[in-house]
């Protein structure tokens, strides 16, 4: 019995992506060894809308827990984000976590009209209302609170963790480079004095069938960080063994819960998957 | 495959050779003359050995057989040698090395062209390998694409050789009018040894040497360790004094042009591994390429996988090293074996527990030593003692029994008394209920007495954590910190500026106001002297109210409380200090780590004044003067500061920043890097299972 919980993303950022797959794949991830469903969050992009996309989920499941992982706050205002989470938490049943990050592209803070030099202070700004102002703001529907992660890499952003969050969302890489930034992630939470433990989370990328087309599509999705692309491709999960390692990996450096990231929307990836960390 | 290698030093040879070895096409093109080098000896570990053993037997034989080896280190310091062994090293003249490549090379068939420059990547190779350097020409015509940064690093330091042959890595520590100079230096052959000399641009500009000829400078370092050399002389080798260049890079490989060594990252000469680094980095390539012999990309990624994070842990301890060597000044005031202990765990890559395996001899005597010292005792001959952290402390008065302490808030007191501190401090209390974080937040009013009879009757001292949370004050006390409390009382602070964009604006405090709240700190002082308090620590960090008057963050006043001197903090530390007779802690933050911020050098400042002004110990902290401050949060990131602190200012300290093992809390006191630790491990599921 793993101290990990494994969950899956959802396709939703894979171009090409229906909607009776993405339903299917939230149907049955249900149904599997799954923790959470995942979505990642991108706007100028062939990608559906990660609060959509958790909606979507939410009316053909009635276990699994949802998440965004991590959603680019600042592309929203603070209100308009809160309605999305409080209303993607209702339709749920509360089973829903929202994790946010300030994103990496400078495309959609263009399109979305929203200044990226002060994306970090965004983001504060947003964690800070969602934990007090929402409250008094006659924002529904009311909801039970919210586990809130935040993630990013700098020392400021461990320290806004910190301050808002109940935990961490980790960008995915090695395990060795999730469990630096873990011990990064407890060493502020003792710093702002918080009780207990961070939440932590960590995510990574699977293709089984069609490593190729899975590894394509990660250069596709991650070319705007030139060179870094092929490294990021270079750690897509390709068999049952390299994914059981890797939650191994996960779990020896204390993640709670790892999020494994579709490189290719087939439903056999999925099925997949389940035999390997079942 | 063919692989065009640019630069003959050891990286690109052994590249060449390893390359050849798998039928791959090499040529290397040198733009000097086969024997020409620059410096004298290399060192290597036995890990950087095994791999080349692994790699090409016969180098490695020939290597080996030339080899200097050693297992010692000699610190020369104030008249003593202290001699710490167990340490494996060896090293090899460098013309030697290249020697032995160079023929293995030519008899593997790889084509060797000298004194030849080569400016441009264009080649019909299908792999451009540049392995030219720090200096690395073919870098700098793709600066942009591999995100290439070079920085000075460290002290001015200078590259001689001497046919002085040491039997030992010799450190030589020598004060002068001017400052402090040492000397880095190891035997690489039967004749001859390198002899680097180092000081920090200051010293150097001091002594003159900024105008001094090369031959002037040799002289100058020749007769200023003439105790050590003897009749033996310095050489040189177009030894001038030079800048250490710090090289990174984002991407080592663009196209089919990929760094390795010095090319794509250097690493402080004090921790001595550019060779090994360069040379694993070779190893490393030609694996890749047998891995993926199709894919130049795939190959090229996987090394770039491989080596850069391995390459990023040496570049953090090669940058704290050469960091310990440029403020090495501070820590004359150490005793010889405590001054040895600091300098051997300066790179933060051996502990005192890897030293305790390697040389358990100066292990033995630095914890008796420590011991001995900790109750101002003489060191007996053969004396034995239990590991530094479970030495007593002495100081303001007290005597606590080990350097441990716990920080917890109220209700899990009695539980970390139990737990094995020497002292266990309280969380937060205000000294009044308007300089309260939260509505949750303990007052110093009179229920203490039973809690600190319960903390006392399981062995520790207590501390009570005594402030006023000014502007970080009227908060929720869950969901986060920092999250303003609706309907919260009113804030004050050194200038109205809130703490985030949603706090309350505080109001400037006015001098009555001053007067007020002083008198909260005197008589929660006296009432913490009533409950039996051992130990006060009072409140100057963080951004709360006295803190807020020692940033220009946050003191905006063009009264006479502006930031220098901080009258009004400081008028508390002398009115607490008038009531208190036990031991006072400042919690102080020594850099608020944001631009226009506190710095180290004015957080010394302060940690000076406020034990001018009776406190005993400074407990080190940083950040969060304003709630956009960027902390590092690397292991023990408060450390470094704490020696600072500790050994500039002559202070106690206590320090903390998540240290989670008894090593690290053993390394930091035994070094002299502060005096206490705040411990704090994770809780393990062994504990429940036990």
């Amino acid at each position: 019995m793993l101290n990990v919980k494994v969950g899956v993303g959802l396709p939703n950022t894979i171009p090409g992506t229906s909607g009776e797959v993405l339903v299917e794949w939230a149907r049955r991830a249900d149904a599997g060894p799954f923790g959470t469903l995942g979505v990642l969050d991108r706007l100028v992009y062939d990608s559906i809308e990660p609060f959509a996309a958790l909606s979507a989920a939410a009316a053909v499941t009635s276990r699994i827990g949802l998440a965004t992982n991590i959603a680019i706050g600042p592309l929203r205002s603070p209100a308009l984000l809160a309605k999305h989470a409080l209303s993607v938490d209702a339709l749920s049943g509360g089973r829903f976590t929202l994790g946010l990050g300030v994103g990496a592209r400078r495309d959609d803070y263009e399109a979305a009209g929203v200044s990226r030099g002060t994306r970090g202070a965004a983001l504060s700004e947003q964690l800070a209302y969602l934990r007090g102002q929402l409250e008094e703001s006659g924002i529904g529907p009311a909801r039970p609170s919210i586990d809130l992660l935040v993630g990013g890499s700098s020392g400021a952003a461990f320290t806004r963790m910190a301050r808002y969050g109940d935990g961490y969302a980790h960008g995915g890489g090695p395990p060795r480079a999730f469990g630096s930034a873990a011990n990064r992630a407890r060493a502020a939470w003792r710093d702002l004095e918080r009780t207990g433990e961070p939440i932590l989370w960590g995510q990574g990328y699977f293709a089984f069938g069609d490593p190729d087309r899975g590894s394509d599509y990660l250069r596709d999705y991650y070319a705007f960080t030139g060179p870094f692309a092929e490294k990021i491709a270079a750690g897509n999960l390709t068999s049952a063994r390299a994914v059981r390692d890797f939650v191994r990996g996960y779990e020896a450096e204390g993640c709670d819960e790892l999020i494994l990231y579709p490189t290719v929307a087939s439903l056999d990836e999925l099925e997949r998957l389940a035999e390997a960390v079942s | 495959m063919r692989v065009s290698v640019v630069g003959g030093g050891p990286s690109g040879l052994y590249l060449a050779i390893l390359l050849r070895k798998t039928g791959h096409d090499v040529s290397v093109v040198e733009r000097n003359t086969p024997d020409a080098t620059f410096g004298w000896g290399v060192v290597f570990s036995e890990e950087t050995l095994g791999s080349l053993r692994d790699a090409d037997y016969p180098t490695y034989l020939e290597i080996t057989d030339s080899f200097a080896r050693w297992t010692s280190i000699d610190i020369h310091y104030q008249g003593e040698v202290l001699r710490s062994s167990g340490h494996t090293f060896s090293a090899i003249r460098r013309t030697h090395l290249l020697d032995i490549l160079q023929r293995r090379a030519r008899s593997l068939g790889a084509e060797l062209t000298f004194q030849q420059e080569v400016t441009s990547s264009e080649s019909d190779a299908d792999l451009v390998v540049a392995a030219d350097g720090s200096n690395s020409v073919l870098r700098k015509r793709f600066a942009a694409e591999f995100g290439s940064s070079v920085t000075p690093q460290g002290c001015k330091y200078v590259w001689f050789g001497t046919d002085l042959v040491l039997d030992a890595f010799t450190f030589v520590f020598r004060k002068t009018e001017h400052g402090l100079f040492q000397v880095h230096a190891y035997p690489f052959d039967e004749h001859t040894s390198t002899w680097i000399v180092e000081t920090t641009e200051a010293t150097w500009r001091r002594a003159g040497l900024d105008r001094m000829s090369e031959e002037d400078s040799m002289a100058f370092c020749q007769s200023l360790f003439a105790p050590e050399l003897g009749d033996h002389r310095l050489m040189s080798n177009k030894s001038i004094w030079l800048d250490f260049p710090l090289v990174r890079n984002e991407s080592w490989h663009h196209g089919n042009l990929v760094l390795i060594g010095d090319a794509a990252h250097t690493a402080h000469f004090s921790i001595g591994s550019g060779t090994k680094l360069a040379m694993e980095d070779a190893i490393a390539l030609a694996n890749a390429v047998e891995r993926y012999p199709s894919s130049v990309e795939q190959a090229l990624v996987d090394y770039e996988l491989e080596r850069q994070p391995a390459v990023e842990r040496f570049q953090q301890a090669a940058g704290d090293s050469a960091a310990y060597f440029s403020r090495v000044a501070s820590h004359l005031g150490l005793a010889p074996i405590q001054f040895a202990a600091n300098l051997l765990t300066r790179s933060g890559r051996i502990s005192h527990a890897n030293l305790m395996q390697r040389d358990p001899r100066f292990v033995r005597v630095l914890d008796a030593w420590f011991a001995a010292s900790a109750s101002d005792a003489p060191l007996v001959p053969g004396a034995v003692a239990p590991p530094p952290m479970f030495a007593p402390l002495r100081v303001g008065g007290l005597t606590l029994r080990n350097r441990v302490v716990r920080a917890v808030s109220t209700p899990d007191l009695a539980n970390a008394a139990k737990a094995g501190a020497g002292l266990v401090l309280t969380g937060f209390v205000a000294v009044a209920e308007d300089g309260r974080t939260t509505p949750d937040c303990p007052v110093l009013d009179d229920s203490w007495a039973a809690v600190v009879k319960e903390v006392h009757d399981t062995g520790p001292l207590i501390g009570v954590r005594l402030g006023h949370a000014g502007r970080r004050g009227a908060t929720r006390p869950s969901g986060g910190v920092d999250v303003p409390l609706r309907g919260g009382w009113p804030l004050v602070s050194a200038s109205p500026l809130p703490y985030t964009p949603f706090s309350a604006v505080p109001a400037e405090l006015t001098e009555a106001g001053m007067a007020r709240i002083r008198d909260d700190f005197v008589a929660a002082a006296e009432r913490a002297r009533e409950a039996g308090f051992d130990a006060l620590e009072l409140d100057l960090a963080e951004g709360y109210l006295l803190a807020s008057f020692l940033s220009a963050l946050t003191n905006r006043r063009e009264d006479a409380y502006g930031v220098n001197p901080p009258r009004f903090p400081l008028s508390v530390v002398d009115a607490v200090r008038a009531v208190w007779p036990g031991l006072l802690v400042a919690r102080l933050t020594i850099t608020d780590w944001a631009r226009g911020g506190t710095t180290v050098e004015q957080g010394i400042d302060h940690a000076r004044a406020v034990a001018e002004h009776g406190a005993d110990l400074v407990h080190v902290r940083a950040g969060h003067t304003t709630a956009t401050s960027r902390p590092e949060y690397r292991r023990g990131y408060l450390t470094t500061l704490s020696d600072r602190v500790r050994n500039e200012a002559g202070v106690p300290t206590l320090v903390g920043g998540y240290l989670t093992t008894p090593d690290e809390v053993n390394t930091v006191v035994a070094a002299g890097r502060a005096d206490l630790c705040l411990f704090d491990p994770p809780p393990s599921p062994l504990e429940r299972q036990s």
